[in-house]
């Protein structure tokens, strides 16, 4: 298998969406003649043609907007929103129709969409541009909300996604585009819903996501050499939310932690840990613990950023608390 | 004007020429972070714009900010400063380069969602109107800024509640990579405003004393009573987006021709041809601008970095 970054393996799963299925198009600002921002459609614009590979005005409204019309009709729209940052300025459309449609009309309209963007902190962007605000867009039912930790589950996942006909927000993550991973080659998908184990271990639990899953396997190789053996399941889909794999190994473990980028508050560590004690209360050995942002908008500067985003040792001692406690 | 208040605006666009030059040199070593934008190539909009001001009258712009901070009396220490993340800055490190505010000086921000600041100009104008205040509000923005709903909110809430608000869109003719003949149904950006009943004018934002009369013109206007008007600078930024920019979109000679239309050299040779000053007093000047911003990064160096309790400062006014 080859060895592929995180975005080479998103760039080849919309490639070969497009590829096989010219309803397909994408829309978005500066998807086309800069290559994407975050460089992830370089080449499309030049092999695509500008229909199906569409710079758009700045106008988030607009796109999200024109995507669900343009869904409505059978096309399959990949609206790319530079940043989910971004996407409050297109929240009505996200919320109010892309989540309401199917049901609200009774199954009648039928939203093949996706919406693709970036969160995440740590790069010094300042409190408007750093957001992780996944649990925002969880919270309505009606949409499903998609955020991978691998390249592999990137590809698969982004491949079912534009398949799918239903409304998705695609969230990637800013600082896991060089990341590597093996992906399978060609049609390789990942069934949206699905949480999986992305490493074996027998005393505590880690339920994380996305970049977290990256500091999660960096916490759980430390914690190896002090003889803790973390198992790391690694949600990628956050609604419609797969509690299985969690609390198989929460029943094993009996000690948990989560880890999310974004603020702790009524955020997706609370609907975790609420979703154990009621499925799998009597498993409990010990009070489980979140690793969150710091309750406070990012800040520019570098250290106190840091400070305030989750970093490997949060989640170490987290681990050891729950573990010894 | 007077001579002094010449060489103040020549030496206003040198020291934002300089010290933007600086800023990318910081970059490229790792100094600065996160995203930095350029104000190389307009600084005559701001200067020429922001001398036209009266100190009640407040300023507010998007994230292209360092020009128009210095322009609106913020030093080049606390600019520098705030580039750096250092507790000196302009908002003690933790706006950035994109977020650089005085409110003393009634410098509202730098604010980085596109188009987000506009239907605040608004209220900072309907603030104004309120209490009978004499000010009036300048808002600056892009000309990819005039694409996104809150442009044209902001623009007919104005009119229909007659706000004093000056509406400057800075047309550099590309927002990003996207060319305004790509992005915006119209190319001359003022007819937008024709649209929403709002007087409207164009001039070359090349031309410091250009800009700054029709700018002088417009602000006591709106003083006066008229409502808000509507003026589009034409412009051009020498440098990328921002950094790490690959320029795929536009070619090399374009901005070559733009070049040669140098607003601190057109600038120069006016004050030269006009006997207002002599070659030696403007290069005494730039020699001065230099001084200010080399010390600027002295100063931005040598500052502290912002305590680790000013990381939950401010989260709320009330406690
Ligand atoms: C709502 C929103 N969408 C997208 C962006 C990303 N973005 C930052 S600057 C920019 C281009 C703005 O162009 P323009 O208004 O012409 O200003 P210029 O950069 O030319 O000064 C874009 C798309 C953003 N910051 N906010
Ligand atoms: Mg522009």
């Amino acid at each position: 298998m080859a060895k592929i970054t995180m975005r080479q393996a998103i760039s080849q799963a919309l490639w070969e969406e497009m590829e096989r299925d010219p309803s397909v198009f994408i829309l978005g600002e500066e998807v086309g003649v800069w290559g994407g921002t975050y460089a992830v459609t370089k080449g499309f614009y030049d092999h695509f043609g500008e229909e199906r590979v569409r710079d758009t005005p700045i106008a988030e409204a607009a796109i999200v907007g024109a995507a669900i019309g343009a869904s409505l009709t059978g096309t399959r729209p990949v609206a790319e929103l530079m940043t989910i940052n971004f996407a409050f300025s297109a929240m009505d459309h996200i919320v109010n129709e892309a989540a309401k449609f199917h049901y609200m009309f009774n199954g009648q309209m039928v939203l093949p969409l996706v919406i693709r963007t970036v969160g995440g902190g740590g790069r010094q962007l300042g409190a408007t541009h750093s957001q992780t605000p996944d649990a925002i867009f969880a919270h309505f039912p009606g949409l499903k909300v998609v955020s991978p930790g691998t390249p592999a589950d990137a590809k698969g996942l982004l491949k079912a996604a534009i398949r799918s006909n239903d409304p998705i927000m695609f969230i990637e993550h800013a600082t896991l585009y060089q990341t590597r991973g093996e992906v399978p080659e060609g049609d390789y998908i990942v069934p949206i819903g699905k949480s999986t184990v992305q490493r074996a271990g027998e005393h505590v639990t880690i339920v994380t996501y996305s970049k977290m899953l990256e500091l999660s396997l960096k916490a759980a190789e430390k914690l190896s050499k002090e003889g803790i053996e973390a198992e790391i399941v690694d949600l990628r889909t956050l609604r419609p939310l797969d509690m299985e794999p969690v609390i198989e190994s929460f029943k094993k473990t009996n000690r948990a932690v989560v880890v999310e980028e974004g603020w702790k508050s009524y955020g997706v560590g609370a609907e975790i840990v609420s979703r154990i004690y009621e499925e799998a209360f009597d498993f409990v050995d010990a009070p489980i613990k979140r690793v969150a942002q710091l309750e406070v908008p990012l800040p520019y500067n570098r250290r106190l950023e840091q400070k305030a985003l989750p970093q490997v040792e949060d989640i170490i001692s987290a681990v050891k608390e729950v573990y010894n406690g | 004007m007077e001579k002094r208040e010449y060489l103040d605006i020549y030496h206003q666009m040198v020291v934002i020429r300089i010290l933007e030059e600086k800023a990318a040199e910081l970059y490229q070593e790792g100094k600065i972070g996160g995203f930095l934008h350029l104000y190389i190539g307009q600084e005559a909009v701001s200067t020429g714009l922001i001398s036209a001001r009266k100190p009640q009258d407040r300023v507010i712009t998007a994230y292209r900010d360092h020009g128009v901070a210095i322009n609106a009396g913020l030093s080049a220490n606390e600019v520098m400063a705030e580039l750096l993340g250092k507790a000196t800055g302009s908002t003690g490190g933790k706006g950035g380069s994109m977020h650089l505010a005085d409110v003393k000086k009634n410098f509202w921000g730098g604010h980085a969602i596109v188009g987000s600041h506009l239907p605040i100009a608004a209220g900072l104008a309907l603030g104004d109107q309120y209490q009978k205040n004499d000010g009036i509000t300048i808002c600056m923005f892009g000309d990819g800024a005039t694409n996104i709903g809150y442009f044209h909110e902001a623009l007919n809430l104005s009119k229909v509640w007659n706000l004093p608000v000056l509406w400057v869109c800075e047309n550099n003719q590309y927002g990003m990579g996207t060319s305004v003949e790509r992005a915006s149904a119209v190319s001359d950006i003022r007819q937008k405003a024709e649209g929403y009943n709002i007087k409207n004018d164009y001039v070359d934002g090349m031309d410091v004393m250009k800009v700054r009369e029709k700018s002088l013109e417009m602000i006591e206007e709106i003083r006066a009573g008229s409502g808000p008007q509507f003026l589009e600078i034409i412009t051009y930024r020498f440098r990328g987006h921002s950094m790490g920019d690959p320029e795929r979109y536009r070619e090399q000679d374009e901005v070559g021709k733009w070049r040669e239309n140098d607003p601190i050299g057109i600038y120069r040779k006016y004050l030269l041809e006009e006997k207002i000053a002599t070659e030696s007093e403007l290069d005494e000047q730039e020699k001065s601008a230099e001084e200010v911003v080399l010390e600027s990064v002295r100063f931005a160096e040598s500052s502290p970095e912002p305590a680790d309790e000013e990381l939950f400062a401010n989260i709320y006014a009330d406690n």
